[in-house]
């Protein structure tokens, strides 16, 4: 419905902490009409240029509070609100080279009413 | 014809999707719109349109009611959802979707609502046990007739027969106008075959569909044709879309209190692409039926790759459409 304003276009970058880069970052936004409970959001699975992102690597930020996706899953009170904009930080010591880079994001929930998981894809070329 | 009605336009916010979703259009926006085009009722997503509900303070809604009185407008439909399938590997309990049903039955009293909208996946056995609670809380709740459902699918004569047991005045149906599909939406044929379906195909489908062959024949037929991944998906989707007939409005009038007019293509003031209004209101009027008509645009979905969405402009005509349908201003 909203796939392809999954992946901002701005707020892609590498993370740094005491002058190290530890990872990097980008904004997402959910595809569905409505928000969602935190559990329900089953996986995020990140690709850069071709490579896949493990999945305890990610940390999804919203509304000031981070969760690892594991976390997610027995999240009753947390939600991922319409349209609202969350941080993905993917852990990766040394982060992304300056430079373009083709980012795939997929979204896979639990929409209760539908006898199938809900799996969304976009992809962006973002620059860093 | 019949003339003489007591049928009000409303809008759902739902309409305004798009505008919401990219933060174009607030809240409050969104209710001054929907009465600056005419209408009086208020239908909402509580879901997509209040962030952090359930937990809504005190302040909101009164900020809510302050809106409703300040556009003029009467709060109608709260549309529910019930997330059955909160819980990774286990279905909540029948306890538990009563008590979501409370919870939302709660928070439509607090916004004003006369009615909530149950997904039609909702069961007959967990919507009796939560009749007393809309008694309680004065809430009618309305199973969703959604396309490909219809009033004659089995799974909804159980509705109606509990409705009809029961003898309430608190459950009955709220037909979504999607189930008046008579042609396939232009938009989302348009919009498939800009994805990669074969155009000749897709017309095809339309025919097809416009002719009512059962739709397993149409699947059937299209890969036959040699049709790729998308012709096969559109075929799929008649699954999913159907023209039944509105006559039958009148035989479930008594248990009709509200309605989705779900819409996704006003080509201009007077006409939706693909569902015949002008064949569907006639029998709300010789029904008397009371309540709103609630614009529902879909259409955004279908057009964002290519276009910018107008959601405001599609209910501006959809709601002209309607006020003529129903005589006003005669």
């Amino acid at each position: 419905m909203f796939d392809k304003y999954m992946i901002m276009e701005t707020g892609f970058c590498n993370v740094f902490q005491e002058q190290e880069v530890i990872g990097f970052q980008l904004q997402a936004r959910l595809p569905y009409y409505r928000g969602l409970g935190l559990s329900m959001v089953e996986d995020i699975r990140i690709t850069v240029d071709g490579n896949a992102v493990p999945r305890e690597a990610i940390r999804f930020t919203t509304l000031g509070k981070t969760y690892s996706l594991e976390e997610m899953e027995t999240e009753m009170v947390g939600r991922w609100e319409f349209g609202e904009v969350a941080t993905l930080t993917i852990n990766q010591p040394g982060g992304l080279s300056s430079g373009q880079h083709e980012i795939e994001l997929v979204e896979q929930l639990r929409i209760s009413y539908l006898p199938f998981p809900s799996i969304t894809k976009d992809k962006k070329t973002l620059a860093l | 014809m019949q003339t003489k009605h007591n049928i009000k336009r409303g809008v759902s916010l739902y309409s305004f999707q798009e505008e919401t979703f990219l933060r174009k259009m607030s809240l409050e926006d969104c209710i001054a719109k929907a009465s600056e085009l005419g209408a009086t009722g208020i239908q909402v997503v509580s879901e997509q349109s209040m962030p952090g509900f359930p937990h809504l303070s005190d302040a909101f809604y009164a900020q809510w009611h302050e809106w409703m009185e300040k556009y003029g407008c009467t709060p109608v439909c709260h549309d529910s959802f019930l997330d059955t399938k909160r819980h990774k590997g286990r279905n909540l309990t029948e306890e538990e979707c009563v008590e979501s049903v409370i919870r939302d039955l709660k928070h439509a009293s607090k916004l004003g609502c006369s009615v909530m909208r149950i997904l039609v996946s909702t069961s007959p056995e967990l919507m009796e046990k939560c009749i007393p609670y809309a008694e309680e809380y004065n809430v009618k709740m309305g199973i969703e007739i959604h396309s490909p459902w219809h009033f004659d699918q089995p799974w909804i004569q159980r509705h109606i027969e509990v409705a009809e047991r029961t003898g309430t005045k608190h459950f009955g149906l709220i037909p979504d106008m999607g189930i008046y599909t008579k042609r396939y939406p232009r938009v989302m044929k348009d919009r498939l075959i800009r994805n990669g379906a074969t155009p000749a195909i897709a017309e095809y489908i339309c025919e097809a569909y416009e002719t009512r062959i059962f739709c397993e024949y149409v699947i059937f037929e299209v890969r036959s044709m040699g049709g790729n991944a998308l012709d096969i998906a559109m075929a799929e989707s008649l699954r999913h879309n159907i023209w039944s007939n509105p006559k039958r409005l009148l035989e479930y009038m008594p248990y009709i209190f509200h309605i989705h007019a779900k819409f996704y293509d006003m080509v201009d003031d007077e006409t939706e692409y693909s569902i015949p209004y002008n064949e569907v209101i006639p029998y709300l009027i010789q029904g008397g039926y009371e309540g709103y008509l609630c614009s529902e645009y879909e259409g955004n979905r279908h057009i964002q790759d290519i276009s910018e969405v107008d959601s405001v402009e599609q209910v501006r005509r959809h709601q002209a459409m309607m006020s003529k349908l129903l005589g006003e201003g005669q």
